[in-house]
């Protein structure tokens, strides 16, 4: 049971990697990864709302009638996007202005609504609390180890520190669009290098998470991607 | 006049949504395997994003910030397009359904997608008036389509090509989206260039 309890939780972190494996929250990933402590953060402020939603709809699965369960999901988590956006606005107001319009766009965030329909309607509070967190801190590493790449590449420095900024020029490149697709290509190919192709098979199962699945061409037709 | 042709070619040009915004990068790497399908995802973004936009606008301006409550945007927006994109669904079925053929299965889907929210939020944002937004909104639809349109066909060669395991699937498709979004940052200096700001 122990096992079992530990394997929710870190799940997320390598195996089922929501952003490098299943391919989910690609929007975010790709738009807030030119620095890594924006990276953090936006991986940080998305945990918070998976883990307390998918708390709170687990906790209210037998409440919600199946033909409305997504508007309903897509409330709950509004609610908590939007506390956290206030939280931030408050506290971090250097954050907020980084990530801009992405902290609103946590709702439509798929890795959040996916673990709602995968995971948070179907098990009990406490793991689908442990799920929420595992895929929250596989989201945050994939996108802090991605923002750091381009951060290091882009601007010489890591986290803020400067690093290479004096040997070599930094490729701004790196933090600009391009670069966000590039590095984000090598890093997923990187994983099925590693996982000997076996991560790209995942990624089709991805689209069962998919709340538009049912209406998908493209899931019908095995994946979103080739 | 002027600043409608501003607000237009920025949103489809120098900031197209896709590749130098990354809104909607889902629907990009997932529609865009074939041309009818590219097409009929991005018509019917086109028409959510302008009508989103029209129940948005006048939404948060006119009921949200007079009575103090514009922290209840997000909610507000998400839930207005959720239903707007059912009831255009209805309706289409009812009234038009050719048109209901050609765009039916893409609209559930863009609920979900964050271009959608996104430009109906930074409309609110950048602080546009209504035309604006609705131009902005129409623009930043355009771009999306024209990106989908561009891509569709670069996939179709990629895919003739030889390349590492590793790269097959969306890896490859990624380094050739970053390419393709290299040549459209070509377009950031253009406006400026041409109207002279």
């Amino acid at each position: 049971m122990k096992d079992n309890k530990l394997s929710i939780l870190t799940n997320g972190l390598i195996k089922e990697n929501p952003v490098l494996v299943l391919i989910l929250g690609t929007c975010p990933a790709l738009a807030v990864s030119t620095q890594a402590i924006n990276g953090l953060g936006m991986g940080l402020s998305a945990t918070i709302v998976l883990v307390c939603s998918n708390i709170f709809i687990s906790s209210l699965k037998r409440l919600i009638p199946d033909k409305v369960r997504i508007p309903c999901y897509i409330v709950v988590i509004a609610t908590f996007v939007t506390i956290v956006q206030l939280l931030l606005k408050a506290y971090f107001p250097d954050l907020d202005k980084a990530l801009g319009i992405f902290i609103p766009l946590i709702v439509v965030n798929c890795i959040i609504l996916g673990r709602a329909e995968m995971f948070a309607n179907k098990n009990s509070v406490v793991d689908s609390a442990l799920d929420g967190v595992g895929m929250g801190i596989g989201f945050t590493l994939a996108l802090t180890a991605m923002a750091s790449i381009r951060e290091l590449l882009g601007s010489g420095s890591i986290f803020g520190i400067a690093l290479t900024a004096d040997l070599i020029d930094p490729m701004s490149i790196f933090v600009l669009a391009p670069g966000g697709f590039f590095t984000f290509g090598c890093l997923i190919a990187l994983v099925n290098k590693i996982t000997k192709g076996k991560a790209r098979e995942k990624a089709k199962n991805g689209c069962a998470g998919c709340p538009s699945a049912a209406a998908c061409q493209q899931a019908k037709e095995g994946g979103c991607q080739s | 006049m002027r600043e409608a042709v501003i607000i237009i070619m920025g949103a489809v040009l120098a900031n197209n949504f896709v590749l130098v915004r990354f809104l909607g990068i889902c629907p990009f790497l997932g529609v865009s395997k074939k041309l009818d399908s590219a097409m009929g995802m991005s018509m019917a973004v086109v028409f959510v994003m302008v009508m989103a936009t029209a129940a948005t606008w006048p939404i948060q301006t006119l009921l949200l910030e007079p009575n103090g409550i514009g922290y209840m945007q997000t909610i507000v927006f998400i839930l207005v397009i959720a239903a707007l994109v059912q009831l255009v669904e209805i309706v289409l079925k009812k009234y038009v359904p050719a048109l209901h053929k050609g765009l039916g299965v893409y609209l559930p889907l863009i609920t979900t997608n964050c271009a959608v929210l996104g430009v109906t939020v930074l409309n609110i944002d950048e602080g546009y008036g209504f035309a604006q937004s609705l131009l902005n909104s129409f623009g930043a639809g355009i771009g999306f389509m024209l990106a989908m349109f561009l891509f569709t066909g670069v996939r179709g060669r990629i895919e003739a090509n030889d390349y590492p395991e590793s790269f097959r699937g969306i890896a490859s498709t990624l380094i050739a989206a970053s390419i393709l979004s290299l040549s459209f940052m070509g377009f950031s200096g253009m406006i400026d260039g041409i109207f002279g700001m």
